[in-house]
């Protein structure tokens, strides 16, 4: 009974994590050709490049992890969001290569089509993320083993919302990364653009906040019922003082670091009001987590190998972190 | 009907999201492993030449592991997408093997690649050597686990199937090292090896053409050539281990590949024909006598099963296996000349003047890669028509998707990776022409990428100071 409990918590994690890291990743791609000036975009993409790798695998943990120990989640769950996913993987692919390809354009042009790549592959990947996110949260159809819905199910108002609040919310992310990594002009304007997207993202929190509970009378009671409005209520009060505190360390020119926190913080609160409403489901509205769950040997057997080599890899990435630490020069120039 | 045809195109996008892919990482394979032995050379010489050369290389492996990322990434969710009921039933099996390849391997490449490709002035010549052979741990451990999962769909043991038809694990010992897993895994790393050796040979021969002074061609040509008269043997003879053992596992795929319907003592070779699904017969076949039977069973009168053994409904597509096995063998055999000749030239004092030798070198730069894709061919449409061989049909696997649904996502494919992979394949060729400077740079990124807290001269200097 406790490891799909353990395994929900992992896959959750992983999930989390990806969001926090990646988010930055496809917020600093987001805003890529918000920037005009070519120095400012190769800080932009310098500030990334030797870390984006490492976060895109958390991706790939939180998708091959949830193959290895809810598989019934996984096979219902790709089928019913199979335009979003597929459009998500082809967009990330985009991205993926834009770090390099834009360097090795030979010409001009070609070099401007693949800045206009990577930011439209991060921001219609963020998007996708949305959607499936609002997918999943509105619930899918399942009959027996199978996927038993249409092909644009998932495509709601609700789902649209989503989708832009993601792109909000990551563009947040990479505004405030910048304006940890960068300085001078480029760091100005990246206040700016975190004010504007702090404003967005608030307001889209407060939406889908709202929106959520209607879906299911499960999520209803879950947040406004008694005894779990205890539970509930600290979330919103917490919401509100980050959204404070962002915008005070925004227009303070000491504070670096604090606008990506107060950023990553409302999405990890965001992601535990998340938490709050599924829980224990895992494919609104009937699956649970033990009704996905693969069998105890699949679920122990990776879970070892989880438990020593997670640590580890938090370790070694926050080495690789920490190497590549500091401001990034303006206007200095590759070769 | 349509039900089957979406399947076919399921199987169509697979087939070509991991051609496309499979290249890459057998690529990264070889390059992260030749890397590392550039750079313990320049440690252990301090030759300025092996630097030069892991430079040059290095650009090029930044290129080829981003695109192999994000195919991968495709790969990890197409199980779910294209075969859902697949992962819902080998999921128990399948799924944590792959959880191990990203806990082992992917996060290790992801951490550590940053510091290998653009981290050489920030860390130690021991702390940047200690990154590129992680990266390369790292690729050799994805290997091991991926090949671990595709083995055991072509030889699964160690499992019991639930009464719905799930795999149910058992035995995680037996299911890893699954009978076919060493065989496969061995020559698929040799493979990778190989493929990276004719591709860096190539690039060394085009700049030795040009100019047969120059000291980073050599160096690349020579340790290319080493490489095929050393480990190209040694493939064809872990092939013919790795033949051995899928006639005793999957003797369909062996029937199929060879072409042989009928089962009788002294099997001949069929060195080429067309073998005809429907007349049930091997077409315009030139045989050589017991050959066959002598490779597959080291014994001159030794029986091997025909494809009239298996029911036609168990057959795997003999003409692909058939066409695809020949490429593969003769492009090894090719391998093997080549290595034999350079070996020749070398004993002469002749490799680095030798004009038509770094020709043919040049004319087998992508030989690899087309033997590892038949190959590959060979091994999965000949463990058809099942996902796992004998238990689960792939018309059992699929996911419960239409038609449309798949064709759309397989048109969406084709239009990305024809523009990404075109593109990088052009970058790819556009380095490669390019001849290896002395005193050769790092990845472009890697410059810039200087803080004020790490070298504050400088930045002090520029004006920049925090």
């Amino acid at each position: 009974m406790t490891l799909p409990v353990v395994w929900a918590g992992l896959i959750a994690f992983a999930v989390l994590a990806y969001v926090l890291l990646d988010g930055f990743d496809l917020g600093v791609g987001i805003l890529f050709t918000a920037e005009r000036r070519e120095a400012d975009r190769d800080v932009m993409v310098n500030s990334i490049a030797p870390v984006w790798d490492g976060n895109e695998t958390w991706l790939v943990f939180g998708g091959g992890g949830l193959f290895a120990v809810f598989p019934f989640a996984y096979a219902v769950i790709m089928p019913a969001l199979y335009p979003a996913i597929v459009t998500m993987l082809l967009a990330l692919m985009f991205r993926g290569v834009g770090f390099e390809f834009r360097f090795r354009a030979t010409t001009e042009r070609g070099r401007i089509w693949w800045d206009r790549a990577f930011c439209a592959g991060s921001t219609i990947a963020a998007f996708c993320q949305g959607l499936v996110l609002g997918g999943l949260l509105q619930g899918i159809h399942v009959e027996g083993r199978d996927y038993a819905g249409g092909w644009w199910d998932w495509l709601t108002g609700f789902t649209v919302l989503c989708g832009v609040a993601v792109v909000a919310g990551y563009a947040l992310q990479g505004a405030c990364w910048l304006v940890w990594r960068s300085q001078g002009g480029l760091q100005d304007r990246c206040r700016s653009h975190a004010r504007r997207l702090g404003i967005a993202m608030l307001g889209f929190i407060v939406v889908v906040s709202l929106w959520t509970p209607l879906l299911n009378p499960i999520f209803m009671q879950r947040w406004f019922g008694w005894p779990g409005i205890l539970l509930t209520s600290p979330v919103p009060i917490l919401v509100a003082l980050v959204a404070w505190l962002l915008w005070r360390s925004l227009a303070s020119p000491l504070h670096h670091a604090t606008p990506l926190l107060c950023a990553q913080a409302w999405f990890v609160l965001c992601y535990a009001g998340l938490g709050i409403s599924l829980w224990p489901l895992i494919v609104p509205p009937d699956i649970t987590i033990w009704d996905a769950a693969a069998p105890a040997a699949s679920q122990k057997f990776l879970l070892v190998g989880a438990v020593v080599l997670i640590p580890v890899i938090l370790g070694y990435t926050g080495y690789a972190y920490w190497v590549f630490r500091g401001k990034l020069q303006a206007g200095a120039h590759y070769h | 009907m349509s039900g089957v045809d979406a399947v076919l195109l399921a199987r169509a996008q697979f087939a070509f999201t991991i051609g496309f892919h499979i290249v890459l990482p057998a690529f990264s394979i070889g390059l992260a492993s030749y890397l590392a032995v550039l750079e313990a050379l320049w440690l252990a010489t301090g030759r300025s030449v092996y630097l030069d050369v892991f430079q040059y290389w290095l650009k090029i492996f930044a290129v080829v592991f981003g695109m192999g990322v994000v195919s991968g990434l495709v790969m990890a969710y197409e199980f779910g997408t294209n075969w859902a009921r697949f992962s819902d039933k080998a999921g128990p099996v399948i799924g944590p093997l792959m959880g191990y390849e990203v806990l082992t391997a992917f996060f290790l490449e992801g951490g550590f690649l940053g510091i290998m490709l653009f981290g050489r002035e920030r860390v130690g010549r021991a702390v940047h050597f200690i990154a590129t052979a992680l990266v390369a741990i790292g690729t050799l451990t994805s290997a091991f686990w991926i090949l671990a999962a595709n083995s055991w769909m072509q030889t699964p043991q160690g499992h019991t199937l639930s009464p719905d038809g799930r795999f149910l694990p058992d035995d995680w010992w037996a299911i890893i090292f699954n009978p076919s897993f060493p065989y496969r895994l061995v020559h698929m790393v040799i493979a990778s090896y190989l493929s990276v050796a004719f591709t860096v040979g190539a690039v060394g021969a085009y700049h030795l053409l040009r100019d047969a002074q120059s000291q980073a061609p050599r160096v690349m040509f020579s340790m290319a050539m080493w490489m095929a008269v050393l480990v190209a043997p040694v493939q064809m003879v872990v092939g013919d281990l790795h033949g051995l053992n899928t006639r005793q596992y999957q003797p369909a795929k062996i029937a199929a590949l060879e072409g042989d319907w009928e089962t009788r003592p002294g099997t001949p070779l069929i060195l080429f024909g067309m073998p005809d699904m429907q007349q049930e017969r091997t077409d315009w076949a030139v045989e050589i006598p017991h050959l066959g039977a002598l490779i597959l069973t080291h014994d001159w009168n030794g029986t091997v099963q025909g494809l009239k053994e298996f029911p036609p409904a168990d057959r795997p597509n003999s003409p692909v296996v058939f066409w695809a096995f020949r490429i593969m063998v003769g492009l090894g055999l090719l391998m093997v000349g080549v290595g034999l000749w350079a070996a020749w030239l070398r004993a002469r004092g002749r490799l680095y003047t030798a004009r038509w030798l770094p020709r043919a070198v040049l004319a087998m730069a992508p030989s690899g890669y087309v033997a590892l894709l038949a190959g590959w061919t060979v091994t999965e449409v000949g463990r058809q028509p099942f996902t796992v061989h004998g238990l689960l049909r792939t018309v059992d696997s699929a996911s419960p998707i239409g038609l449309p649904g798949v064709a759309a996502s397989l048109a969406g494919i084709v239009v990305v990776y024809t523009i990404i992979f075109g593109s990088g394949f052009y970058f790819l060729i556009r380095m490669m022409r390019r001849p290896p400077q002395v005193g050769e740079s790092g990845p472009p990124i890697g410059v810039p990428t200087r803080s004020a807290g790490i070298t504050p001269a400088a930045a002090l200097q520029d004006g920049q100071a925090p």
